[in-house]
């Protein structure tokens, strides 16, 4: 988004696999107008930070004017870019938050086939985290819970509900109950 | 809904690059998604065809229009499910494919009812659809639910239509305006984001009303914030309020400065450092309000996380440019991040420290740099480089280690930007370090033997031109100039024989040797570089004798080049082929105003590179063939300067008549621009009478009336007056339009016969000083001012009494003098003491001028300034001094 006056914003969230290639990634801004520009920046991005150690503790670093935040498990690189005039810590917020939420999603598997297969999931996820570059909710559990909250339609015949379903809801319920 | 798409295979463990997209195509997929026009829908099937479709876009596929729109219909038909998992993939679907505005209608109606549905998250998801894909005329039909919504007692819905409310704000800002009260509420909610976004909408309706932003302030900065985001938010509202509220600390106390401190306390450490940052941000900040923000930002140094070192870092390194002392506290734990595994805080550390730290630390820290250097991106290698330049400007002493330094990185490997910052910090270190220059030149030299980029090679060559036949031993570059016209494209091979041509001028031992050397390039294979050899053989001289160089020939090669380019070209594009040659004399030599986008650059230091800028086309030919087509002005020479057109009228007056003064060696013609604007009105004989009784030096010698002036098309009169010769004499007129009226019926067109005298007074009209001096920029002020020579040098003091602040005296001066501002200097650095600004142009009678101002505060408001001038002329330069005492 062009102007969002002094409210802080996020320029794009990405998921990539240890190779570099896109698992799932949203931009929000028109910095990258292209999809080859996209890549490239997910290719810089990635070369520039693979050596680097994220797996204990999100990892920041300052490329083409833009700060990276990223934290890396198993075969997935998580990344949250900002302008660099944006406060660093806010950034690391949004990514803890999409971590979380993948994690809770993912029931802790949380790596490249697992990610694929919930693709869905992580797709909600991205969805339910920035809107058009404003921070909607950083709090993972709360990202998590939004994305699973199924509850079946009132109105919706018990018939439809498949035993998944009926499991998901009963797992949603547990999770809100072990989190907050 | 945590069905996988594809059931798991017990034997897929095998396979390592197992994927559930493997060989998806967009065709299959497109094929696959008629299953949502079954009559009977499988939810659970339907997801998994939106998810495939959505994996596509995701990994950058395009839909053409035709396939976009049949997509976008099949998947509305998915609102009859009653699924909630495949409904919000429908909500993400049509997010992704941002339908067009005719085909937007077939779901509104779909998403209405969602609106208004029972379930909060249809109720927010269906309004961020909504405000999305929608335009002018729905959003006027859903803004009664958006209103609703905003204080909808559930978070998420009230976020979903408050963070829709910001982006409508970018295209319908008169609705989103109208839902103040709304947000006005929510500001108040319990929810933290909730409170986050309504803030933020709530700052951006207001944000052209700067006493409602500050009212907004106030109010909150009491207390009632909860959300630490929201928290951030206000913390940068409030440093906007401080901000623009000017700098009234007279008495000391900053307004809300207490509640940044305060936030320094915040549990969040977010709000920390938002605050601490805001604080080391504020204008003219005192090292005592400094000194709480550095302390937090000191212990985030310690702490066990990247980002918050990193944001600690970055900040005090910012902070160490302008507050140096304040952030020696912090040494010993930036000693300790030299080594920290994440490389851009190490670099960071390393910078603040060479900017903090003192000459003996300055060996260690450069070999600690060394060692990862390679490992950086470029971006921090150009702030090591700056650090570096400026540490070699503070330490001169140091210039050896500094020197060998960059040029190493010189070697390796980097990108343009990085190449140009190392070599524009050498070419700095030569000029202010005399002992630098030799060993400078030839790493330089050594850089251009394999140096990819073109820009940079010419650079070099042309500043080794100037700069090389200075030295001890001229003779050892020429070896490295002439490898240039064998090895590298046209362009540098040009510059490269221009260089030649320099040391052949300045040496005239080497001039034999030259001249062999530029004969060879009269064969080159590209004109231009054919040329410059041919013109340098001839203008040089002799026939390869040792002989000594004219002076004219050396000005040609060396002197400043002072026509704007832009000039050049008009005045080229005007020359019409004929007998006579073209005068580079009669080309104006006036830098027209430059346009605001250039002028961002300027608060930065002038690089050693840096060309002269450029005007934009001028008017000042324009104005010179419109006079030189009035017979009775061809006699009075040429054109010197004209000024900018001064309004003699009010606004929206009967007539509306502007002035521009045209200054010639011995005459000043007045151009009246008149417009009338009645239309029932036709003038004729329009005349202007000039009064000169307040400037008696001047006698009118002729003016040129206007026979008539319909309604709307401007016409010009000229009054010309006779003056003493390259004197800038001044005076006041006064003007009264005298003309005759003629009624005009707006029906027909037709005017009366009989017309009516009538007169109608305007405004005064002065010729100042700043009419006599014409802007005309130098590329490098120091060279200029050493070679025009202390000869008619006046120097003097005056105080300028108690101003606005020191940018105001500065701008007042150079107004007042007319003259062109060098290398920037015109901006004022905010919270400085003191300031010099230097001045260049030329006065009437073709004399140059070069001005030097130092500024310094006397008392907290009272201005003192020294002016040195210095000229062609001691009589110039005088008058240069009357100007101010008399100004």
């Amino acid at each position: 988004m062009a102007s969002n006056g002094l409210c802080p914003s996020i320029k794009n969230i990405l998921l990539l696999d240890s190779e570099g290639k896109r698992v799932a990634v949203k931009y929000y801004s028109d910095d990258w107008p292209t999809n080859s520009s996209k890549l490239a920046f997910e290719k810089f991005v990635f070369t520039k930070t693979v050596k680097t150690n994220a797996r204990t503790e999100a990892e920041i670093t300052l490329l083409e004017n833009n700060i990276v935040v990223y934290k890396f498990v198993q075969d997935l690189h998580f990344f949250v870019t900002g302008g660099d005039d944006e406060n660093e810590l806010i950034l690391s917020s949004v990514l803890q938050g999409f971590f979380d939420a993948v994690t809770l999603l993912l029931r802790s598997n949380v790596d490249k086939s697992e990610a694929l297969e919930n693709l869905d999931l992580i797709l909600l996820c991205l969805d339910e985290i920035v809107d058009g570059g404003i921070i909607l909710e950083t709090n993972g559990p709360l990202i998590a819970e939004k994305v699973t909250s199924h509850n079946m339609d009132a109105d919706a015949p018990l018939s439809e509900q498949t035993l998944t379903q009926a499991w998901a809801t009963a797992r949603d319920t547990f999770t809100r109950t072990l989190l907050t | 809904m945590a069905q996988p798409l594809v059931k798991k295979d017990d034997d897929r463990d095998d396979e390592a690059e197992y994927s559930p997209f493997m060989g998806i195509e967009k065709g299959a997929v497109l094929q696959e998604a008629r299953v949502f026009n079954d009559p009977q829908l499988d939810a659970r099937r339907c997801s998994q065809v939106i998810t495939k479709l959505l994996y596509l876009l995701n990994q950058g596929e395009t839909f053409t229009k035709t396939e976009a729109t049949e997509v976008f219909f099949a998947v509305t038909k998915l609102f009859q499910s009653k699924d909630m998992g495949l409904r919000r993939m429908v909500y993400l679907m049509i997010k992704e494919i941002s339908p067009s505005a005719d085909e937007v209608i077939i779901v509104t109606s779909s998403l209405m009812k969602d609106m208004n549905s029972k379930i909060d998250m249809y109720r927010a998801n269906a309004i961020r659809v909504l405000c999305r894909i929608t335009d002018g005329t729905l959003l006027a039909q859903i803004e009664r639910y958006l209103k609703q919504a905003i204080v909808d007692k559930n978070p998420i819905v009230a976020s979903a239509a408050l963070v829709s409310g910001i982006h409508l704000l970018q295209t319908n800002p008169e609705i989103v305006k109208r839902w103040s009260n709304e947000v006005q509420e929510s500001v108040q909610s319990r929810a933290a984001f909730v409170q986050f976004h309504a803030l933020g909408l709530l700052h951006q309706i207001r944000q052209n009303d700067r006493l409602a932003v500050s009212k907004l302030v106030s109010s909150l900065t009491r207390g009632a914030v909860r959300s630490p985001l929201a928290q951030c938010l206000l913390i940068r509202y409030t440093s906007q309020v401080i901000c623009e509220s000017g700098n009234n600390t007279q008495s000391g106390d900053r307004p809300f400065y207490d509640f940044l401190e305060s936030c320094l306390r915040h549990k969040s450490e977010m709000v920390i450092f938002e605050a601490a940052r805001a604080i080391t941000e504020l204008n003219g900040v005192t090292s005592r309000e400094l000194n709480p923000a550095i302390t937090v930002l000191q212990l985030f140094l310690s702490s066990s996380k990247p980002v918050l070192r990193f944001a600690a870092v970055r900040t005090l390194n910012k902070v160490a440019m302008i507050h140096p002392t304040s952030v020696t506290n912090c040494n010993i734990d930036m000693e300790s991040l030299i080594s920290d595994q994440n490389r851009s805080i190490a670099t960071l550390a390393i910078t603040t420290l060479l900017k903090t730290g003192n000459e003996s630390s300055v060996d260690r820290l450069m070999k600690q740099i060394t060692n990862f250097m390679s490992d950086i991106a470029d971006e921090f290698k150009i702030v090591v480089v700056e650090a570096i330049r400026s540490l070699c400007q503070k330490f001169p002493l140091k210039y050896r280690s500094l020197m060998n330094f960059l040029s190493n990185i010189l070697r390796e490997e980097g990108g343009f930007e990085y190449k140009k910052a190392i070599v524009d910090s050498i070419v700095i270190l030569i000029r202010e370090i005399p002992d630098a220059k030799e060993t400078g030149l030839l790493h330089l030299c050594e850089f251009i033997e394999d140096c990819e980029f073109t820009y940079l090679s010419t650079q070099i060559l042309h500043f080794l031109g100037i700069e090389g036949p200075k030295t001890s031993d001229p003779s050892k570059y020429i070896r490295f100039i002439y490898n240039r016209v064998h090895l590298e494209n046209a362009t540098v091979r040009a510059g490269a024989v221009s260089t030649l041509a320099k040391f052949g001028a300045a040496v005239d031992e080497l001039k034999p040797r030259i001249f062999v050397l530029l004969r060879r390039c009269l064969f080159d294979s590209d004109d231009e570089v054919r040329d410059r050899a041919t013109l340098y053989l001839n203008t040089l001289g002799g026939d390869g004798s040792v002989v000594e160089t004219d002076k004219a020939v050396k000005d040609f090669l060396f002197g400043p080049f002072d026509i704007p380019l832009v000039n050049l070209e008009t005045g080229l594009k005007n020359y019409e082929p004929s007998e006579e040659a073209f005068d580079i004399d009669s080309v104006p030599k006036e830098v027209k105003s430059q346009p605001l986008a250039e002028k961002k650059a300027s608060g930065k230091k002038p690089t050693g590179l840096g060309a002269p800028p450029s005007g934009p086309p001028s008017t000042a030919d324009a104005y010179q063939r419109a006079l030189s087509s009035i017979p009775e002005f061809a006699n009075f020479g040429n054109l010197f300067k004209s000024s900018a057109p001064v309004e003699l009228t009010e606004a929206e007056t009967e007539y509306a008549v502007n002035v521009v003064k045209h200054i010639f060696d011995r005459h000043v013609v007045f151009q009246y621009n008149c417009t009338n604007t009645i239309p029932e009105q036709l003038l004729e004989h329009v005349i202007v009478i000039v009064d000169n009784s307040e400037a008696d030096e001047f006698s009118e010698a002729f003016s040129k009336p206007l026979k008539s002036l319909p309604y709307d098309s401007p016409g010009q009169i000229f009054v010309a007056f006779e003056k003493p010769e390259g004197v800038p004499t001044l005076g006041k007129f006064s003007n009264v339009l005298k003309f005759i009226v003629r009624e005009v019926d707006p029906t027909t067109g037709e005017a009366e016969d009989d017309g009516v005298e009538d007169e109608y007074q305007l405004e005064d009209l002065e010729i100042v000083s700043a009419d006599y001096t014409l802007k005309v920029g130098v590329s490098n002020f120091r060279n200029a001012w050493e070679s025009m020579g202390p000869d008619f040098e006046r120097v003097d003091e005056y105080g300028l009494g108690p101003r606005e602040s020191l940018a105001e005296a500065v701008n007042t001066v150079i107004n007042l003098l007319g003259l062109q501002p060098c290398e920037g200097t015109e901006v004022v650095p905010p919270n400085s003491r003191s300031h010099t600004c230097l001045l260049s142009g030329v006065f009437i009678g073709n004399i140059k001028v070069l001005v030097r101002l130092s500024f310094g505060l006397d008392g907290p408001k009272d201005v003192a300034m020294k002016l040195t001038v210095r000229s062609e002329d001691e009589t110039v330069s005088d008058a240069i001094h009357e100007i101010v005492a008399s100004g």
